[in-house]
């Protein structure tokens, strides 16, 4: 693991140019052009308020005005899905590169988690702007570096471990979008996790999932201005720094076999 | 060229799946467990792209790799690039590698030429700095100092070419690997790149070159490995290993396999029991073959003993007479025959020809018999193998066999080295010495005539 974070930090620049190259050349070409990066998830979230006010309204009183809940949750959400859809195909997409260049492939799917993270900063003064529009914005906004860490090192880990999976199983590729969406409705991004009663299957099933955590740690620091679930944030981080050990191993593992097997 | 050599390759194989999408869970664990796609896999699974191929690439030299496609020149510029590891076999290159195995692989055709550059250069391993040193170079080099701030989709495929040359060839590294892309680009961009690589070679930086292009090996290379269905084939000399691989694309493989048969019948006879049989790791392979016009043809050899008869088995001192039956079916004026002694291990031991020593070429029509005596054999013990050959004044063959037939000489004296000089002991003042006891030199059964003892006595 330490390996790995030296090879990353080694690569670091390359690293960094590489996110540059994607974020400029995402949009190169459109009208808009760097502004999709805020017009995206503001159309994300037109739609999810137009389904969850006007088609299956959320009365919770705690979680009002519900469209600002929503965005507290998605735009991290976005963020870590995806991270994990795009690692899960860069290899092969990128598979020019590894036959032909030596090239430390590990850098590939950490760009992908970079420059999506580099979109959910983007996101968030837009987020910000509206909390505070709504006179949401407590200051344990300022603790955002901490849940921002451990969906880091989690999302890290998994993408790695994807990226190399995939170059041997193509299936994960498919399989991948459903787990991802079936793994959005399982995290509360959507409805409230404090609503869902403590002792319940629903609940403890939702207590195995990291992304819970840091989600729930994100909507109490941006939307309630109080943070209590440190437990669970460091449960995820645990549950990160295993998944970036296996990640790091497994890319390292079956690193010789990429250029063959792209 | 100085002491180390800048890539040394030891029986080096490399084998990949065969069947892409088959047993996947058994590559993957395989994969986990030993870091290899190749642990589970039976030989029928696999496909062999190189099979102990050992070399050495001399700090400084320039070193071509010819064959066929599919014969492996890529996967082994792979390996050596350090893309891919050998499945056996270790490689080691020393100092830094850029291969041109495809120009601006990387590049993103919807930035700039300039952010291009500045990510590939990266990717080869530049860092920040010695890219700030060497922009201004790259771009002149590319010649595209008006488009650098364009896309670089919209850049035709020459200036999409010299773009990634001009960043590969300007990482500036100690050995250089080329793949055949010589081939792409104009005639004024193939003139630029060969020109920087004769300014590499200057500078005495090593350059590994795979190509199809004979012409340049013969003109740049110091050194070409002849690699065949993954194998070695032939190294050594560029002009010998280039007319070697030629007749060989020309008599097709058929050819080859006779003369490969004939060498390992030679091999095999020359290897007592006791000795592991030990063509592996011979750098500078001799390769037996034949080759030429035929317009002189050499129909029969005979190696003959001092009373004319046929043998294979001499011992030192004896005389070795070479008789060659040729037949020339047109009348030629212009012919040489020559020989050529060389050990097992491909070393030159002697060699002459008619034109060396001044014979004058008249007139050869139909059958005549050539004879060599090589009067008191003086060779140590071992396997020779001989190159017979017609050919004219300028050095085209008619007929060329190169280790075809071979000779073994035996003595009971183990001396080492290749040439075994008329000599004697002799012991004076307080030196004592047992003179070796009688035994009987010759008994090798038809060895018994005109034979002069090897072993003096002081």
């Amino acid at each position: 693991m330490i390996a790995a974070i030296r090879s990353l930090l080694r690569h670091w620049p390359l690293v960094e140019s590489l996110v540059e190259r994607e974020l400029k050349a995402r949009y190169r070409g459109s009208v808009l052009g760097f502004l999709w990066s805020f017009v995206n998830p503001l159309l994300l979230l037109l739609t999810y308020t137009l389904v969850f006010t006007v088609i299956l309204p959320n009365r919770q009183p705690d979680i009002q005005p519900f469209f600002l809940f929503l965005f507290c949750g998605i735009l991290p959400w976005t963020w870590f899905q995806a991270s994990l859809s795009e690692s899960s195909s860069v290899l092969i997409a990128s598979s020019n590169l590894i036959k032909k260049v030596l090239f430390p492939a590990e850098v590939l799917p950490t760009v992908c988690v970079f420059a999506n993270l580099a979109h959910f900063l983007l996101g968030l003064p837009i987020l910000l702007l509206f909390l505070a529009w709504q006179g949401k914005l407590a200051w344990t906004a300022v603790l955002l570096p901490l849940p921002l860490l451990v969906q880091l090192v989690l999302t890290l880990g998994l993408s790695l471990l994807l990226s190399a999976l995939t170059v041997h199983f193509r299936d994960i590729q498919n399989i991948l979008n459903h787990v991802l969406h079936l793994w959005f409705f399982a995290t509360p991004v959507i409805y409230s996790y404090a609503a869902i009663a403590e002792g319940t299957p629903l609940r403890r099933a939702l207590r195995l999932n990291p992304m819970t955590h840091v989600i729930v740690t994100y909507q109490q620091m941006l939307f309630h201005g109080n943070v209590d679930h440190w437990r669970g944030l460091f449960l995820a981080l645990l549950v990160g720094l295993v998944a970036f050990a296996a990640g790091a191993f497994l890319f390292d593992r079956l690193r010789d076999t990429l250029p063959e097997e792209v | 060229m100085t002491t180390t050599p800048a890539i040394v390759a030891q029986a080096v194989s490399k084998r990949y799946r065969r069947f892409a999408h088959r047993n996947q869970l058994r590559t993957l664990k395989s994969a986990l467990l030993t870091g290899s796609v190749l642990a589970d896999l039976t030989p029928e699974e696999t496909f062999t792209a190189l099979e102990d191929v050992s070399f050495e690439v001399g700090r400084g030299s320039t070193f071509a790799v010819i064959g066929e496609n599919g014969s492996g020149k890529s996967t082994l510029l792979k390996l050596v690039a350090g893309i891919t590891r050998p499945t056996q076999g270790s490689l080691v290159v020393d100092g830094r590698v850029s291969a041109l195995i495809e120009l601006g692989a990387g590049f993103h055709p919807e930035i700039s030429g300039r952010e291009n550059i500045a990510i590939n250069a990266m990717m080869l391993g530049l860092s920040r700095k010695e890219l700030a040193l060497r922009y201004d170079a790259i771009v002149d080099f590319a010649e595209l100092r008006d488009f650098i701030d364009a896309p670089v989709k919209t850049y035709s495929s020459g200036m999409y070419m010299r773009l990634g040359f001009a960043v590969a060839i300007h990482v500036d590294p100690d050995v250089l690997l080329i793949d055949e892309v010589l081939a792409v680009g104009d005639e004024a961009f193939t003139r630029k790149c060969l020109d920087k690589i004769s300014e590499f070679r200057r500078r005495g930086k090593t350059i590994l070159l795979v190509t199809h292009s004979l012409g340049l090996v013969e003109k740049m290379c110091d050194d070409v490995l002849w690699l065949n269905h993954g194998r070695t084939c032939g190294r050594g000399e560029p002009k010998r290993v280039v007319d070697e691989y030629l007749s060989y694309v020309a008599g097709g493989e058929e050819t080859l396999l006779r003369s490969r048969s004939a060498a390992d019948a030679a091999r095999a006879e020359a290897t007592p029991a006791s000795e592991a049989p030990d063509d592996a790791g011979a750098p500078g392979a001799y390769r037996p073959g034949r080759w030429g016009s035929r317009e002189v043809e050499i129909q029969k050899v005979r190696l003959l003993d001092a009373r004319d008869r046929e043998r294979h088995v001499f011992v030192p001192g004896e005389t070795l007479t070479l008789s060659l039956s040729v037949h020339a079916p047109r009348p030629v004026s212009d012919f040489v025959f020559g020989i050529g002694l060389f050990s097992a291990d491909g070393t030159c031991v002697y060699g002459t020809n008619t034109d060396l020593e001044d014979w004058a070429p008249r007139r050869l029509q139909g059958d005549a018999e050539v004879r060599l005596s090589l009067e008191g054999l003086r060779l140590v013990e071992g396997t020779y193998l001989v190159d017979l050959a017609a050919h004219k004044r300028d050095g085209t063959p008619y007929d060329y066999l190169r280790g075809l037939h071979s000779f073994r000489v035996k003595s009971r004296v183990k001396d080492i080295g290749i040439y075994r000089p008329l000599h004697h002991w002799s012991f004076t003042g307080g030196a004592e010495v047992e003179p070796p006891p009688e035994r009987p030199e010759l008994e090798i059964e038809q060895a018994e005539g005109g034979a002069e003892l090897p072993r003096q006595r002081g």
